[in-house]
């Protein structure tokens, strides 16, 4: 549902059940902390959101760069909202770098918010603009705000004293400012936040306040043209409780801290910065309090490593990369294979090969998640369809590698890390705890011994009397663990290795339909990311009363149980992936159907509309 | 220092696996000497742990009675770096080969000395590729023929403990494969060391580059070719203990004196000073024919904190700043609502 439609008058009473807004500027004018803070008044006001933030590779390109243009985009409304949104209702264009990049995703008669002081000759040429745009009639379709924000700005935190250049940073919480206006979202939160961030510079804090009140003062009282008044979109209607916003990251962060104290487990998860990676390292080192040791190793080989060596001495070991380092990983991988010790690697995946586009998001590790490693090494691999699942997901790896005795691998990507969307505050004492025993009885050991019903080998820590043995990547005799190279042996623990990942389909919930029907003409099936296009996409199509659902598959290795079967029930099944079909190949071998694929790579997410052409594409052929 | 484990002896560190490196091989006098050295250091059984990469010598982990860990080729010291993280109370050792740790896993040795995790790193150097059928390696010398290098290696090599040095290492020591009494001692200092002990051992590979240290070590010629380091005495040498280091206040560099010739006399020798790392850095460079190359501790500086202490000390005021953790409280940190 456009905003727009509804912008212009058709419900009335300036109500819309949803919008779209995107700021976008220089990297350096601060939009993704204009982004967050929107974000959360939005959530404090109550309506359901998500949210894009979308950055440049570069640190700090020159000003006025298309290239360095970073942008954030929100999708908030009165319903069920489980995507950023495709096209944008409001745009604010810092400076036409920002306005001739976004333009485009602009909704035909959407607002468009610039600043005029930043349409300068310079400016303009640098962005690629032969005229002024705002004079020469290319922004017809659409409505056109233009505001001389920097006058208005500087005007505004004079009485602070602060230099032009810190005066002029301060724009960015003007446009908020008038945004929080159009929407009419409470800027208590804001300016708490401006206080705490800029504690030890008050002058700076209360400028930047006197900033945001000041275009919020703009919207009450400037002449603006009809139509551009305040909105309201009413709150949704969500489960009751306690939430909070969370990005993917933290919510993985916080996973894994959780599933170390369900396993009664000490972490030490060691990594090696890459983007969109890093900052899980950065939020877990922030909680040394539990029992968390953090380690940044010196490259991606040794933290997979130290990760190793950890688990054997009796922790849980984790690792963490994106694509690039993941391939640096893998030999290791295979060691934890070998030795049958837990270790959880979290894949934060970007768009690949090689640097690839390593701020932007991407799927296309599937492949080498679940084969990119020598000699049949087999292992778990599960993913997280939104920021929030990443919570579930990442216990759910912890559990896999300490009950199996396996590495795991978790797929999320730079759009679940970076995007945030309003979480129910679970309470971890509603999850089942799975503590881990070690052995320490010396009675018929051998490091072979294996749970005879889950096939995990016996962990035995070092500093247990007793139990002193060697492990190593050579292989082991499957009664002693001792080294052995009988040709029968390795068949069997070949065999072994297998049945145990492929034993763990016993140990994971059954397939189930994330809405719609469990058989009929089509089902859409996902994983990851794609979670939240596909759902809305299927929502939509079901409203017109289009047979088809939504399937969401969190466990890609081993399948559910039941995946064949399920699939089995209708007559096509369609699989969108943010690569060049790699789900789509492992369905169709393993369960010998004829599954679509429907493939996108640009660095960006799926549309909703995308998805839902192809269902109607599919379904009228 | 721990009181010696009177009840146990060479024996009950010996694990059951059958030793399966070429006969006459070097390894089996190290593998001998640490056995017999471990009831010394007083540390139980079950606290120990070798951890190793790839290579002849990477085997050694089996042939140990305590826990072992045989991983990957040149990773040994980030594995041990997460042993020690995980549980500080053990006991780590590293063993590697001259490939292992200088060659492949190179980046690796660089940082774990640089860091100072707390543990022994045993690099057993033969100057070669043993287990894969004796290809030259990073310790070489420049001449060296192998199946690689046909002709003769070309490369410069690299001398230990040069690097090791150099890397920030603060427990630098060097020893020989069969001299049991010179090494157990070693061993025992590399073992009471806080901090990353580095410890080259010459070991030979009759198979592939058999007799590379024999000058070293046979008798006839060992009094000329080693330089014994002890800390507080001169280093001397020779038959008599007639020859010395001297410093060369011209030209900062070491050499090779007669005390009672051209008027040198004891005054003149350098006195070792393990704690002097410019010194160490010069010693670590001496090698034969020039000069006589030297063996016992070079380097020890023990005052630098290990790293897994430090990690540990933050932890504990971490922990005493933000107090028992609550993991629920965490979820609810920053702004949080209420839909009802
Ligand atoms: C990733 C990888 N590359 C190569 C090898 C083959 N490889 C095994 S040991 C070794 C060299 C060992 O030399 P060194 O460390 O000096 O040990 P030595 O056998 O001499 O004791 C090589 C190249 C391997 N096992 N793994
Ligand atoms: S090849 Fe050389 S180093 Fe390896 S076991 Fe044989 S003798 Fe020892
Ligand atoms: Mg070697």
């Amino acid at each position: 549902m456009s905003a727009v439609e509804e912008m212009s008058g058709q419900e009335g009473a300036n109500q819309i059940a949803d919008v779209v807004v995107r700021f976008a500027g220089d990297s350096g004018d601060g939009m993704q902390l204009t982004g967050s803070n929107f974000t959360e008044a939005t959530a404090l006001y109550g309506n359901d959101l998500a949210t894009f933030p979308d950055f440049p590779a570069e640190i700090r390109a020159p000003a006025g760069a298309t290239f360095g243009v970073s942008a954030f985009q929100i999708y908030f409304g009165s319903d069920e909202v489980s995507t950023a949104g495709d096209q944008v209702d409001v745009l604010i264009a810092m400076n036409p770098a920002a306005l001739i990049t976004n333009l485009k995703d602009l909704v035909p008669g959407g607002l468009v918010v610039v600043d005029v002081d930043a349409f300068t000759d310079k400016n303009m040429t640098r962005a690629g603009y032969k005229a002024n745009p705002i004079e020469d009639g290319s922004l017809d379709a659409y409505r056109v705000l233009p505001i001389e924000i920097t006058k208005q700005v500087l005007e505004s935190v004079k009485p602070f004293g602060l230099s032009h250049k810190f005066a002029v940073r301060c724009k960015n919480m003007w446009t908020l400012g008038l945004v929080m206006w159009l929407f009419d979202r409470d800027r208590t939160v804001t300016i708490e936040n401006l206080e705490k961030k800029f504690a030890n510079k008050p002058d700076i804090a209360q400028a930047n306040i006197a900033a945001l009140n000041s275009g919020h003062a703009y919207g009450e009282t400037a002449e603006l043209p009809t139509g551009v008044e305040v909105y309201s979109v009413p709150k949704a209607e969500v489960p009751p409780g306690l939430y909070r916003n969370t990005t993917g990251t933290d919510a993985l962060a916080y996973g894994l801290i959780a599933g170390g104290q369900l396993a009664n487990l000490p972490i030490t998860f060691a990594s090696y910065p890459i983007t969109p990676a890093s900052s899980l390292l950065h939020t877990l080192s922030q909680q040394k309090q539990f029992n968390v040791v953090t380690f940044q190793a010196e490259d991606e080989i040794a933290a997979v490593c130290a990760a190793i060596g950890a688990s054997f001495a009796g922790s849980l070991g984790i690792t963490s990369s994106s694509g690039p380092g993941i391939s640096l990983k893998g030999e290791a991988i295979s060691l934890a294979s070998a030795t049958e010790l837990p270790l959880v690697i979290v894949n934060t995946q970007r768009g690949g090969p090689s640097t690839g586009l390593p701020t932007k998001t991407e799927q296309s590790d599937l492949n080498q998640a679940m084969f990119g490693r020598h000699g049949d090494t087999m292992l778990p691999v599960i993913s997280s369809s939104t920021s929030v699942d990443c919570f579930d997901v990442a216990i759910e790896a912890c559990r896999l590698a300490v009950q199996f005795m396996t590495p795991v691998i978790l797929l999320s990507d730079g759009y679940l890390a970076n995007a945030s969307e309003p979480w129910l505050v679970p309470d971890i004492n509603d999850y089942e705890p799975f503590p881990v025993t070690f052995e320490d009885n010396a009675e018929g050991f051998t490091p072979a011994n294996r749970d005879p019903e889950t096939l995990a080998r016996v962990w035995a820590k070092p500093g247990t009397p007793g139990l002193e043995h060697r492990i190593g990547g050579i292989e082991k005799s499957f009664e002693t663990g001792d080294i052995s190279y009988e040709p029968e042996n390795h068949q069997k623990m070949t065999d072994v290795r297998k049945a145990k990942i492929d034993g763990i389909a016993r140990y994971i919930p059954e397939q189930e339909v994330a809405m719609g029907e469990a058989k009929g003409k089509l089902a859409v099936v996902g994983w990851g990311s794609t979670y939240g296009a596909i759902h809305q996409a299927v929502k939509r199509c079901r409203r017109e009363n289009l047979d088809v659902s939504h399937i969401h598959i969190r466990y890609l290795n081993p399948f559910p149980a039941n995946l064949g079967d399920l699939l089995a029930g209708y007559d096509q099944v369609l699989i969108p992936e943010m690569n060049t079909g790699q789900l789509v190949n492992i369905i169709r071998s393993k369960y010998l159907i004829d599954a679509k694929p429907l493939n996108k790579v640009s660095g960006q997410p799926f549309k909703i509309s995308e998805v839902e052409f192809a269902i109607k594409s599919l379904l009228e052929a | 220092m721990n009181a010696p484990l009177e009840n146990l002896t060479a024996k009950d560190f010996s694990s059951d696996q059958e030793v399966r490196w070429c006969p006459g091989c070097g390894d089996y006098a190290i593998l001998k000497t640490i056995q017999k050295t471990m009831p010394e250091l007083g540390v139980a059984r079950e606290k120990q742990v070798f951890v190793s990469g790839i290579g002849c010598s990477s085997r050694f982990p089996y042939y140990m009675n305590t826990y072992g860990f045989h991983t990957i080729h040149g990773r040994a010291p980030s594995v041990a770096t997460g042993v020690k993280l995980s549980n500080p109370e053990l006991d780590v050792w590293v063993v590697t080969g001259d490939g292992d740790g200088l060659s492949i896993g190179g980046n690796h040795m660089m940082h774990v000395l640089r860091r100072n995790v707390d543990l022994q790193l045993l690099l057993f150097n033969n100057e070669i590729y043993g287990l894969t059928k004796g290809q030259y390696s990073p310790t070489s010398k420049v001449g060296t023929k192998s199946p690689s290098t046909p002709d003769g290696s070309v490369d410069m090599p690299l001398r230990p403990c040069v690097f090791a040095l150099g890397a920030g290492a603060r427990f630098v020591a060097r020893t020989i494969d069969t001299e049991a009494k010179h090494m157990g001692p070693v061993l025992k200092r590399a073992h009471a060391h806080r901090g990353t002990s580095f410890v080259e051992i010459y070991q030979n590979c009759p198979v592939y580059n058999d007799g590379i240290f024999d000058q070293i070590k046979e008798k006839k010629t060992a009094a000329d070719t080693r330089l014994v380091l002890e800390h507080g005495k001169p280093l001397t040498f020779g038959a008599e203990n007639e020859k010395g280091i001297r410093l060369n206040a011209q030209t900062l560099m070491l050499e090779v004196v007669t005390i009672g010739e051209d008027g040198v006399t004891e005054d003149d020798i350098v006195v070792h000073d393990e704690t002097n790392k410019i010194l160490a850095q010069m010693l670590a460079g001496l090698k034969l024919p020039d000069f006589p190359e030297p063996i016992g501790v070079l380097y020890c500086e023990a005052t630098a904190p290990s790293y897994t202490d430090d990690v540990y000390q933050q932890r504990i005021v971490v922990k005493e700043q933000k107090g028992e953790p609550d993991l629920n409280a965490l979820l609810r940190t920053g702004h949080t609502w209420t839909v009802s």
